[in-house]
């Protein structure tokens, strides 16, 4: 008889021979045979990553270790690796997800004591502007100017966008204002934002389709779409955050030793100058100082710790908590507030 | 139903795992309100919308013959097909600041309506369809020869059978349209009170830290579609009632 | 002549809506693709979208005959058996869609999470569930249960119990009725929910990624790919893996119009 239903025989079938085919590839990496390191990342530094697996492994310490490797959302990283995702290196995009997988004792709380602080890259935030800048934005206070389209990731959906928020806040204080005027600021531009998306990469997108005069970005997502062939202008601002990147190896990893060097290696100058000709800031300072021209020096950088807020952990719960945090309330202020 | 009930039975648990009192602040926080009522409105639009695009199509890829139907046939279940995310990039190309036809309604409300047409077109082209392939065309042809109009044969003879399908598939573009993500996240600009739907405001709490009360969102918006879907179910029952 | 004029109107009423909502998306991802076919093939012929490919296609040919034995059963059920709650099983049936993909991947967290209801049991029995093949499969079953049982429902009503009444009354049992009378009758609506399901399959995105870690080779499905191409800005790439995957749909629509009964053709 010809039915559907024997087409769904004829195709269960095919199922079958096809999981047979492909049963290596779809089987979970549990069984760690020899040396098998499964790195969990942002998506940023994949193409990086890309580059510098291979060299290690053409070092001594990396010699037939085999890479499983993950890419995605911070925080979906983060939550998979709660759940249970076999992970030996994590590498995220801001400290409080690290900090997440502390409290899941997944890492150990020590990972901040470790060489460079944790991490591995850095970068700084950044206007993405239009071509010759028509709106001359230069600073800060430029982006509070009445009818200055701005495009960010919200704060609440992708966890890079807290950088930003923290950049422009920074900023304020760093010039002297209390933190009462700086959040005014902040209220003032938040009002300017016309498009929230989800990620950076989606902003960039939005930006890219013709939305927006200013687009805050970090500097080493802009220098990556430059090399893939996209013309994108930016402006450093004077003052703004350092984004610091941590790295860590996990509680449970099965090769500790490897899973180390590899860490070791990731912050040698061959390794730094990858991620910077990626467009990250390397950690090593000769590094940094080599590369001078690509990342020029700004006179008000400062890093999340030097703002006297306590760190990331106190500034996720004032700013970021989805219920009373200071951004919620401004997204409240802004919508109107009446729904 | 145990694929449906348990992740379902998990969500509700954590929606209540931090007491009633979290619950009742996250479902009722201004954000959360207006995400929930302009995704139901949207859905609820485009749902209604649907229904008669979508009989029509089907009454043409059925009744109708033209060039170029086998094709159009075709290509019906392709906005499933296509990745979430490619169908926001394409209707952000087509329809967003550089349109080639000149139309920008990107980051705007009629964005969502746009996508969320895209996304749930299928359903009830595809579920009239059968059932008027089932439906001899001579009914229609008699009713017509008899001297009713073709609108009156058509509320009169048609109608009245095609009506299930057309209920079920508008049942299925308002669960579809109410779960959205991928293609409303790239053209919808995502400002809450503004065009933030329920999907991303729970996103938002995900990845905020707050499963709880994500949890608590999805399980309110659940709770109301399910409502809604009863009550087309209601809707069909009376229509069908007096023809059993 | 009044007949000819609505019909025409109908006809360009229906293809205007196409054009607009369908017709147009699609035809900017060919132009996109064919703008830069080199880049197109190169992310089509690499190792890891084949193997993209494979798993898409494993996934599905798991989640499709599920779901359509599943639908079939549960319409039967809803239109042919009277029981207390048919009303409110119908409603359920639809649920699945309007969770939205993230907010799946977290249910199936909650109960497969190494912390979950199932999880930490699963795990010292060494069945890896999350990561791995099963939970995607699960995923996917879940965001593309609906659609058999919402096609066949209808038709099952339009069609009526007189003809499978005889049947009974002429001694076939139920097996031979459901074959040689109700199958039949209902092909169509069976196929186009089996052409939806398998679109619906092969497009998932949300719910997949989340539970699947998505290990780079591994448990990457072709949806995967297109996400990582478009992030590593390689949009005809990403587009080129989405026009395979709407090729797979037509397929699929193909094979299952040509195995429709001889007499129907022509």
């Amino acid at each position: 008889m010809r039915t559907p239903i024997a087409v769904i025989a004829a195709t269960s079938v095919f199922a079958a021979t096809l999981a047979s085919t492909a049963s290596t590839g779809s089987a979970a990496p549990g069984s760690r045979t020899g040396t098998k390191l499964s790195l969990v990342a942002y998506s940023t530094p994949r193409e990086a990553y890309g580059k510098l697996i291979p060299m290690f492994q053409k070092t001594v310490a990396g010699k037939d270790v085999d890479f499983t490797q993950s890419y995605g959302a911070s925080g979906e990283q983060t939550r998979a690796v709660k759940a249970g995702l076999d992970a030996d290196i994590v590498a995220l995009s801001l400290a409080p997800d690290m900090d997440e997988l502390v409290a899941a004792n997944k890492v150990d709380a020590k990972w901040k004591k470790q060489s460079f602080k944790g991490m591995v890259t850095d970068s700084v935030v950044v206007f993405v502007v239009r071509d010759g800048n028509p709106k001359k934005i230069k600073s800060w206070n430029d982006l509070i100017r009445p009818g200055i389209d701005i495009v960010t990731p919200n704060p609440f959906t992708s966890g890079g966008a807290r950088w930003n928020i923290m950049a422009a806040y920074g900023s304020w204080r760093k010039q002297g204002k209390t933190d009462k005027q700086a959040q005014a600021n902040l209220l003032k531009l938040w009002k300017n934002v016309v498009v929230q998306d989800t990620s950076a990469r989606a902003a960039l997108n939005t930006f890219n389709s013709g939305k927006g005069d200013v687009m805050l970005a970090y500097e080493n997502e802009a220098y990556f779409s430059r090399m893939q062939g996209l013309d994108l202008q930016w402006v450093i601002p004077k003052t703004t955050i350092l984004i610091e990147n941590p790295i860590a190896v996990t509680k449970d990893t099965g090769d500790r030793n490897t899973a180390n060097a590899f860490l070791r290696f990731l912050r040698t100058p061959a390794a730094q100058q990858v991620f910077a000709d990626y467009g990250s800031r390397p950690v090593v300072k000769s590094v940094e100082n080599a590369n001078r021209k690509k990342f020029p020096v700004r006179p008000g950088l400062f890093t999340i710790d030097q703002l006297g807020l306590g760190g990331w952990g106190a500034v996720q719960k004032r700013f970021f908590d989805p219920k009373a945090g200071i951004m919620a309330r401004f997204q409240r202020i802004v919508g109107g507030s009446t729904g | 139903m145990v694929f449906v009930g348990l992740p379902l039975a998990a969500l509700m648990w954590e929606a209540t795992s931090e007491g009633t009192q979290s619950f009742w602040d996250a479902v009722s926080s201004p954000e959360a309100v207006a995400a929930l009522k302009l995704t139901l409105a949207a859905s609820l639009g485009v749902s209604l919308l649907n229904a008669v695009l979508g009989t029509i199509t089907a009454w043409v890829l059925v009744r109708d013959e033209f060039r170029g139907k086998v094709a159009v046939n075709a290509i019906i279940d392709l906005p499933f097909a296509l990745p979430t995310i490619v169908a926001g990039l394409t209707l952000l190309a087509l329809y967003g600041p550089t349109s080639p036809v000149g139309i920008d309604v990107a980051f705007s409300r009629t964005a969502i309506v746009l996508a969320l047409l895209f996304v749930t077109l299928p359903f009830v082209v595809r579920t009239v369809q059968p059932v008027l392939q089932e439906l001899d065309p001579e009914v229609e042809e008699a009713a017509h020869s008899l001297g009713a109009s073709r609108a009156r044969a058509f509320v009169r003879v048609i109608l009245p059978n095609i009506l299930p399908g057309i209920l079920s598939g508008v049942a299925l573009a308002f669960a579809k349209a109410v779960g959205e993500f991928g293609s409303l996240v790239i053209i919808t600009g995502n400002i809450p009170f503004e065009t933030e739907v329920s999907s991303v405001h729970i996103y938002g709490r995900i990845e905020s830290g707050d499963p709880a009360g994500a949890s608590a969102v999805a399980v309110v918006l659940l709770a109301i579609s399910f409502l809604t879907l009863l009550s087309i179910g209601v809707i069909r029952h009376l229509a069908t009632r007096h023809d059993r | 002549m009044r007949e000819a004029a609505s019909r025409l109107g109908l006809r360009s009423i229906a293809l205007a809506y196409l054009a607009v909502i369908l017709v147009g998306p699609l035809l900017i991802v060919f132009w996109r693709t064919l703008q830069d076919a080199s880049a197109a093939w190169d992310a089509l012929a690499t190792p890891e979208t084949i193997h993209a490919f494979k798993l898409t296609l494993i996934i599905t040919a798991i989640a499709v005959p599920v779901n359509t034995v599943f639908g079939i059963v549960c319409a039967l059920a809803i239109v042919r058996k009277r029981f207390w709650g048919k009303g409110l099983l119908n409603a359920f049936i639809d649920l699945p869609l309007a969770l939205s993909p993230v907010v799946v991947g977290l249910s199936l967290f909650l109960l497969y999470g190494e912390d979950g209801w199932f999880g930490g049991w699963l795990n010292g029995h060494g069945i890896e569930v999350l990561f791995a093949l099963p939970a995607m499969v699960i995923a996917t079953i879940f965001v593309s249960l609906p659609f058999v049982a919402r096609e066949v429902v209808p038709t099952l009503r339009e069609i009526g119990d007189e003809q499978e009444q005889a049947a009974f009354t002429l001694g076939a049992n139920g097996w031979q009725t459901f074959w040689k009378i109700t199958l039949p009758s209902i092909r169509w609506a069976v196929i186009y929910g089996v052409i939806l399901t398998t679109a619906r399959c092969l497009g998932e995105y949300g719910a997949v990624a989340v539970v699947s870690g998505r290990l780079q080779g591994q448990t990457e499905t072709a949806t995967l790919r297109v996400q990582e191409r478009w992030e590593a800005f390689d949009v005809a790439g990403a587009y080129a893996i989405s026009i395979v995957l709407a090729m797979i749909a037509i397929l699929v629509l193909v094979a299952m119009t040509l195995i429709r009964p001889k007499e129907e053709r022509a």
